[in-house]
């Protein structure tokens, strides 16, 4: 549980632009350990997306990853920074160590491929000597995994339900035994009862396979129930990082804290929800100083000058000056 | 319901023609054959303008049934040669030009423009994009004038007109016979997938570009597949569909192109019958003409359609 | 709106050719009988089929006619046809694509129906029977039988748009005011579709100084009168090929090339502008993309 399975190291991604760049992930840095969960939660636009299509080296035009290192560590105790390889080395890490679950499961899968061919051309790849037969076989105990039956192989994406598509991508996610697994909103696009459907049945899995997983959501409620270890973001960086418990129990970074209190939490009673006045930075002029200061109550006078760094503060790490002054 | 519409046309055209055509047309043969015209073919021409012992709904019955029966008259210029006849022998030769240039021209351009489309902004996309916009704006009838010109009449590298040796015992069987097709058909052909290639390419292009920023590329890429793989089984399979589409929509301009560019180069298919007959004003081989190239249409379009439901899963559970 | 074309390179580069072209036909044949004192039938006895010179600068024809002059007047003649064709088939296209797709229902079937047939129909062919039959008609003649056939694509176009904007929120609003369909249709669609109908105008244009060209270039175009069509079928039929007479055909087809070239590039300004990842100046930005990345790479890598 301890054995560290990735390092982010002071990660940058900017979207170039006519006007100028945009820095939609600003020195993101945090440690993965192998089967950990790691949440990270922040609302929409504050670079979540951008941080996932960065980890795994997926990010599109006109993103650039400008600055940071990714470094992967392989269970033969190889190190390896994933941004240093050619799109060639990389294959070998994609999905057999690294898969991915995008955010919209319904554009995801290849509208004009059986499921099952989908699940057999990566796992015929990434295995030559497996025949066409085994692939199938595989595919079916895979999709058995998530509770569909495998006579839905045979059908194109169109004829699944939206629930059907979600958790057939996450046993497309499996399908090579990946070491992580990073999943942007899996659940946005169906309902709640699916919702909690999937969720347990991801539980389950990594519990049993081992992987690990770093999720990404705007509903932080979800995290604290999943998550060992969350992140949160805004403006493009991490400003609170620490285990779920303390997340919820004691939040330290002002945006936290107005983040746990708009989400009603899934158990226990309801508390006063507040929302966080004002609404999110635009990254195209991002404020001065902490992207924060504007829609902060605690703001102080330095707050619009100086980007804070993140630091232990208790026993989590926090990006505030309010922690600064008194340390 | 197209089919029909044409019939129709086709049977009121002539009818609603102003003044006598009849008459007309009459004086024409007797000065295109220098001889007064026969007592029958004075009746067949009344009767092709619609004469006056009938009234029209009789008429058209009468007309529907003749074509029920596959009877679409004599030709006129070549009186009493049947139309049927003269079609017969020009319908193989159009039937060949059209379809290996269309094939041949779809395919390379669609190939071309998936590559295009691929890494949009390459240095191929740049000087391709506006090399194809010129040539798609050239009429195909005036190339096959100027390839003419170059290549038979300077270069003399391809004969100038004809479809095949006229020197080679008209045979299918025989090899250089079949040869001399091959030889007689390249430029024309040629002309015909050099402007032909440039629609489709842009198309696909265009569409290749959108089709490459999909969720389902990008998780083929997170998949680890092999860079070709992922262009052919996931962009360019997904983003061929409008070009299928596009084809049943292009035929019968295709066709437009095909008959002009035999003209140039004296090609005996049905746009050469079609010119003659044009300029003989004979009528009755014009009409089945157009029949026949409406029918080409109408099939092509079943074809494509059919191609598309084969390649679109989506499209098979409406049906 | 318009202003965001113009501002679109591709469109203003087209527009200017397309331009260029219409002053040529409205004072071409001034500018041949005024500065160069010449028509297009004049006969140079003793410049028979000669190639260019500085007496004349694209040559002559077989009889002794100017080429330049020709394809300068050739322009009116191409150029008008292809106007008043592409003027008709808008008006027809408006008037069956837009009641079509604003009214809906039984009316919004029989027209769509109609129109589908049209389009299936091989329309090349059916201008050349029907050209065949009325042989030696008048340019305006030409125009009409060629307009009757170049109508469904844009009334399928329009009939689609109209859908779409009879569902936008200020016409529904307009229509609880109680405003008339009428008005409703000219004060408020059609001023949205300024831009499509225009593509569509251009593409109708160009198509029908294409469907000239061959018609004319077939024999059975407009009689009298001069248009590339017509240089090209004369330099087809008096064998300029066999004498090699190349001056002769290919200037009035590098001109309809151009023209069609012309409207391609509006008609892709456009596509840029209504598609952002197809523009040219997202091209750039990808070049400046690829540097970005190739030169972030080793400097991570450290
Ligand atoms: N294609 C793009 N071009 C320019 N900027 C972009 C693009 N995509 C995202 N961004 C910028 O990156 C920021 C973060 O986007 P994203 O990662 O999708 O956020 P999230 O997933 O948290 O909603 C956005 O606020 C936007 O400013
Ligand atoms: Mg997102």
């Amino acid at each position: 549980m301890n054995e560290v399975l990735l390092e982010v190291d002071g990660l940058t991604v900017e979207y170039l632009s006519q006007t100028g760049s945009v820095k939609a992930c600003a020195d993101v840095s945090f440690t993965l350990h192998r089967g950990q969960i790691l949440g990270v939660a922040g609302e929409s636009g504050s670079g979540k997306s951008t941080l996932i299509t960065a980890l795994t080296r997926l990010q599109r035009p006109p993103a650039v990853t400008s600055a940071g290192r990714l470094v992967y560590h392989s269970s033969d105790g190889d190190k390896v920074d994933l941004l240093t390889l050619s799109e060639r080395q990389l294959r070998a890490y994609r999905w057999s160590e690294l898969a991915i679950v995008l955010q919209s499961a319904m554009d995801c899968l290849n509208p004009v491929m059986r499921l099952g061919d989908q699940f057999e051309d990566v796992l015929r790849y990434h295995d030559p000597q497996l025949t066409q037969r085994q692939a199938w076989e595989r595919a079916e105990e895979l999709v058995a995994m998530v509770g569909i039956g495998s006579d839905r192989l045979r059908s194109y994406p169109h004829e699944l339900s939206g629930g059907m598509r979600q958790r057939s991508l996450i046993a497309l996610a499996l399908a090579c035994d990946p070491d992580l697994i990073v999943m942007d909103e899996p659940t946005t696009a169906v309902d709640v009862v699916m919702q909690r459907q999937i969720l347990a049945q991801l539980l389950q899995l990594q519990d049993r396979l081992g992987f690990a997983v770093v999720f990404v959501t705007h509903d932080l409620s979800l995290l604290l129930e999943l998550a060992d270890q969350i992140a949160i973001m805004y403006g493009g960086r991490i400003v609170e990082l620490g285990s779920a418990r303390e997340i919820y129990t004691a939040p330290k970074h002002p945006y936290t804290r107005g983040l746990r209190d708009s989400f009603p939490p899934l158990h226990g009673e309801l508390t006063t929800m507040r929302g966080i006045p004002g609404s999110p930075p635009d990254l195209r002029t991002p404020p001065s100083g902490c992207a924060f200061h504007p829609r902060c109550a605690d703001r102080l006078d330095a707050c619009d000058q100086q980007i804070p760094l993140l630091r232990p503060v208790g026993r989590n790490d926090v990006a505030c000056l309010l922690y600064e002054e008194t340390p | 319901m197209t089919f029909w519409a044409a019939l129709t046309f086709n049977f009121l055209i002539p009818r609603f023609m102003p003044g006598d055509p009849a008459a007309t047309m009459l004086r024409r043969i007797q000065q295109l054959t220098g001889q007064a015209p026969t007592p029958d073919q004075i009746r067949s021409v009344r009767l092709f303008f619609g004469g006056a012992r009938e009234n029209l709904p009789a008429q058209y019955l009468h007309y529907l049934n003749d074509l029920v029966h596959f009877r679409f008259g004599l030709s006129l210029s070549e009186y009493p040669t049947p139309v049927s006849d003269l079609i017969a022998q020009a319908l193989p030769w159009t039937l060949l030009l059209v379809g290996t240039t269309t094939i041949i021209a779809w395919i390379v351009g669609t190939a071309l423009g998936a590559y295009m489309g691929w890494k949009p902004g390459s240095r191929f996309d740049a000087i391709f994009a506006p090399t194809t916009t010129f040539l798609h704006a050239i009429p195909t009838f005036w190339l096959s004038l100027v390839a003419l010109w170059a290549f038979a009449f300077q270069l003399g590298w391809f004969p100038v007109s004809g479809a095949y040796d006229p020197d080679v015992p008209y045979q299918i069987n025989n090899l250089w016979f079949l040869l001399s097709i091959l030889k007689y058909g390249a430029l024309p052909a040629l002309t015909l997938i050099f402007i032909g290639f440039n629609g489709w390419l842009f198309t696909m292009r265009n569409v290749m570009v959108t089709t490459v920023s999909e969720d389902y590329v990008l998780l083929a890429k997170a998949k680890g597949l092999p860079t070709w793989r992922v262009l052919f089984k996931y962009a360019a399979r997904n983003a061929l569909l409008p070009n299928v589409t596009g084809l049943a929509l292009a035929i019968g301009g295709i066709l437009g192109g095909v008959l002009l560019t035999e003209v140039v180069f004296t090609y005996p298919g049905l746009g050469h019958r079609l010119y003659r007959a044009t300029v003989d004003h004979d009528f009755p081989v014009m009409q089945t003409i157009f029949l026949l190239i409406t029918l080409t249409v109408l099939i092509a379009n079943l074809i494509a359609d059919s191609i598309y439901v084969l390649l679109d899963p989506r499209t098979r559970d409406e049906a | 709106m318009l202003n965001g074309f113009l501002r679109n390179s591709k469109v203003r580069i087209g527009l200017g050719v397309f331009a260029a072209f219409l002053l040529l036909a409205l004072l071409g044949p001034w500018f041949v009988s005024a500065v160069m004192h010449t028509t297009p039938r004049t006969i140079d006895y003793d410049a028979l089929g000669q190639p260019p010179s500085a007496k004349h600068l694209l040559g002559t024809t077989l009889p002794g006619s100017d080429v330049l002059a020709q394809v300068i007047v050739g322009a009116r003649g191409s150029v008008f046809v292809g106007i008043t064709s592409a003027v008709l088939a808008t008006v027809i296209a408006a008037l069956v694509g837009v009641p079509s797709g604003f009214l809906g229902g039984r009316l919004d079937h029989g027209l769509t129906a109609f129109t589908n047939l049209f389009l299936t129909l091989p329309s090349f062919a059916l201008t050349l029977i029907i050209a065949g039959y009325v042989q030696g008609a008048a340019w305006w003649v030409i125009a009409l039988i060629i307009a009757a056939f170049e109508w469904p694509g844009g009334a399928r176009t329009l009939r689609s748009q109209t859908m779409s904007l009879r569902g936008r929120d200020f016409t529904v609003a307009m229509r609880m005011l109680g405003e008339s369909k009428t008005r409703l249709v000219f004060a408020e669609v059609m001023p949205h579709m300024t831009g499509i109908v225009s593509a569509m105008f251009l593409r109708a244009c160009v198509a029908g100084v294409f469907a000239e060209a061959a018609l004319s270039f077939l024999g059975i175009g407009t009689t009298g009168s001069v248009s590339w069509g017509t240089i090209i079928s004369e330099a087809q039929g008096q064998s300029a090929i066999l004498n090699g007479l190349w001056w002769w055909f290919v200037p009035p087809g590098l001109c309809i090339a151009l023209l069609g070239t012309a409207t391609a590039l509006v008609n892709f300004g456009i596509d840029e502008i209504s598609n952002p990842r197809l523009s040219a100046a997202n091209r750039k930005l990808m070049k400046r993309f690829r540097r970005a990345a190739r030169t972030a790479e080793p400097e991570v890598a450290r």
